[in-house]
């Protein structure tokens, strides 16, 4: 169903409901949150996982896509709609210019020079006079989706967000199973091997990558309008390894793990608040936890244990 | 070499070169491949056999020198590019994607038929018109009954039978095949010799070998390689009573 395997569609089905469940329970701007990183984290997981390109820079298109949806709904009062697919397309068009720039390089080399570009947007956001500076863009109107939807109540703002997560979700699902998807599984596998067989690996790494970027805006663009805030740390290195500490967390390669993995840290980060500082060695020490003891993530561990693929 | 015969040379390189920071691995190296044969380059370990591959399907650069395929000049074109042209290689070490069912395998080169397969809104099931031929080239390599195999499960003979239907399924007019016995049981050779037999019509095959019993029987030309150099060219006859040949190569086999 939906391409899903048998287990990976009852999966999927728990997910939708807890979305459906979880605002009538829990604080819905947590959970807005949560979504918006796990959103992150599958854009970024769609390179890690599916074309074994660690990207260390994936903040450059999250918070570029967070300042374009904010800085377009504050001062051009867009439709909701319009601004986050402009934060979309600003990290598309940016992850194609970077990603040309990188995609010809793997591994580690791959990684640093990804980081060293975002960290080149990071000062242009620092410099520039449209991002506010260290002030960030603040105050940013919520406005109405597509039109009819007043975004301004939080519960509306919320199914939205659903929406966006989930379309994002089943998009990625479906960019891995095309037949795109199986070449880029060829190259993951064996480049040298789908070069010999006449394909371009260069253009496939980049389209993929392009792709992730775009979805990475657009989570970038939601989070912007959910806080009414667009500000240096979305840019900021942190917020790249964050997502890597997230994917790892839940499950790399997997179709599950990031969206646990957010679930997991975000949680970490907002029921932890009282306790400062310590959240980031919290945060280390199960981050040293899981590369010892479960490599494979928590989504990874239980497929592995119950012989599933999730 | 007089110029009537050109028509049949599909493959042809003059001077090929490639030095890696001053130690030449092959060393101006003139080699005229004959449409529809099937020609051998064998050769002591480091005579730059592997090298030669790399070159002649562009995954090396020359340093120098020029390679024709068809007529055409080839030289520094990219790997992808040789490949569409009908030049498909094989690898030394077993080359499959190890994670993918062994259809899966094969399909990935039926793919390649689409163009440039940039469809990624599309769903997996369009690739099912394949199916078919995927399971007969699996088929044809004694394979049937393993479509769905995870491939880094199946046994090294069967991974090797499988990488040559995988490149059968692009139907390439020249096969480069490195090494294709390397590593393998008494039977397991046996029934690759057969499989490349029945796949050399209409097609010509280069290959690295080792197995000098599966050179005497399978190959119409030998190329003798040493330390970059082409020391020999003729069929098996003729190399193996080459004094040369022997005391480089051959010497202690024929002892």
């Amino acid at each position: 169903m939906l391409g899903f395997s048998r287990s990976q569609f009852i999966a999927f089905l728990i997910m939708v409901a807890l979305i459906v469940v979880c605002p009538f329970v829990l604080y819905p701007v947590f959970l807005m949150r949560v979504l918006c990183a796990a959103l992150f984290a599958c854009a970024f997981n769609l390179m890690i996982g599916y074309v074994g390109l660690l990207s260390f820079g994936h903040a450059a298109y999250f918070g570029m896509g967070s300042y374009v949806t904010a800085w377009t709904m504050k001062h051009w009062h867009l439709d909701a709609f319009l601004a986050i697919g402009l934060g979309g397309l600003t990290g598309a068009a940016l992850g194609l210019v970077l990603g040309y720039l990188a995609i010809r390089r793997s591994g580690i080399y791959f990684a640093m020079i990804t980081l060293a570009l975002a960290q080149m947007v990071y000062f242009f956001c620092l410099e520039a006079p449209f991002t506010g500076g260290e002030d960030g863009i603040q105050q940013v109107p919520r406005g109405r989706m597509l039109g009819f939807l007043d975004l301004s109540n939080d519960m509306t703002m919320y199914w939205v967000v659903a929406a966006i997560f989930i379309g994002g979700f089943l998009t990625i699902h479906r960019i891995i199973h095309s037949p795109f998807g199986q070449v880029l599984k060829g190259i993951r596998e064996n480049e040298p091997r789908a070069t010999s067989l006449g394909y371009r690996t260069d253009d496939y790494k980049l389209i993929a990558f392009v792709l992730s970027c775009a979805i990475t805006g657009i989570a970038g663009g939601t989070k912007a309008l959910v806080f009414g805030i667009a500000t240096l740390t979305d840019v900021h290195y942190s917020t790249s390894g964050e997502v890597v500490l997230i994917t790892l967390l839940g499950g790399l390669g997997t179709v599950f793990g990031p969206a646990m993995g957010a679930l997991i840290v975000t949680a970490m980060e907002n029921y932890l608040a009282q306790a400062g500082a310590w959240v980031t060695v919290i945060q280390g020490a199960i981050f040293m936890v899981c590369v010892l003891a479960f490599r494979r993530g928590v989504i990874g561990e239980i497929a592995n244990w119950r012989k599933l693929t999730l | 070499m007089a110029a009537n015969d050109r028509s049949d040379i599909i493959l042809e390189t003059q001077g090929l070169t490639r030095e890696f920071s001053g130690f030449v691995a092959v060393d101006g190296v003139d080699l005229r491949v004959k449409t529809g044969q099937i020609h051998a380059l064998i050769g002591p370990n480091g005579a730059g056999k592997t090298t030669c591959f790399n070159l002649l399907t562009s995954f090396l650069e020359p340093t120098r020198g020029t390679i024709r395929f068809k007529g055409r000049d080839i030289t520094g074109m990219k790997p992808a590019m040789v490949a569409r042209l009908g030049l498909v290689r094989s690898f030394q070490i077993s080359a499959v994607f190890p994670h993918l069912t062994a259809l899966e395998n094969v399909r990935l080169a039926l793919q390649r038929a689409r163009g440039a397969s940039f469809d990624f809104w599309r769903s997996e099931s369009t690739l099912k018109v394949y199916d078919d031929r995927a399971r007969a080239l699996l088929n044809d390599v004694g394979l049937s009954g393993q479509e769905e195999t995870i491939v880094v499960n199946l046994s090294y003979g069967l991974k090797r039978a499988l990488e040559i239907a995988t490149t059968l399924a692009l139907e390439p007019e020249m096969m480069l095949l490195d090494e294709p016995t390397a590593g393998m049981a008494h039977g397991d050779v046996d029934r690759i010799v057969e499989l490349i037999r029945r796949i050399r019509k209409g097609r010509t095959i280069l290959m690295v070998e080792h197995n000098l019993s599966v050179v005497e029987g399978l190959c119409d030309t030998i190329t003798v390689l040493t330390r970059g150099r082409v020391l020999a060219e003729g069929d098996y006859a003729e190399v193996s009573k080459n004094p040369e040949v022997i005391a480089a190569y051959l010497g202690s086999e024929h002892a």
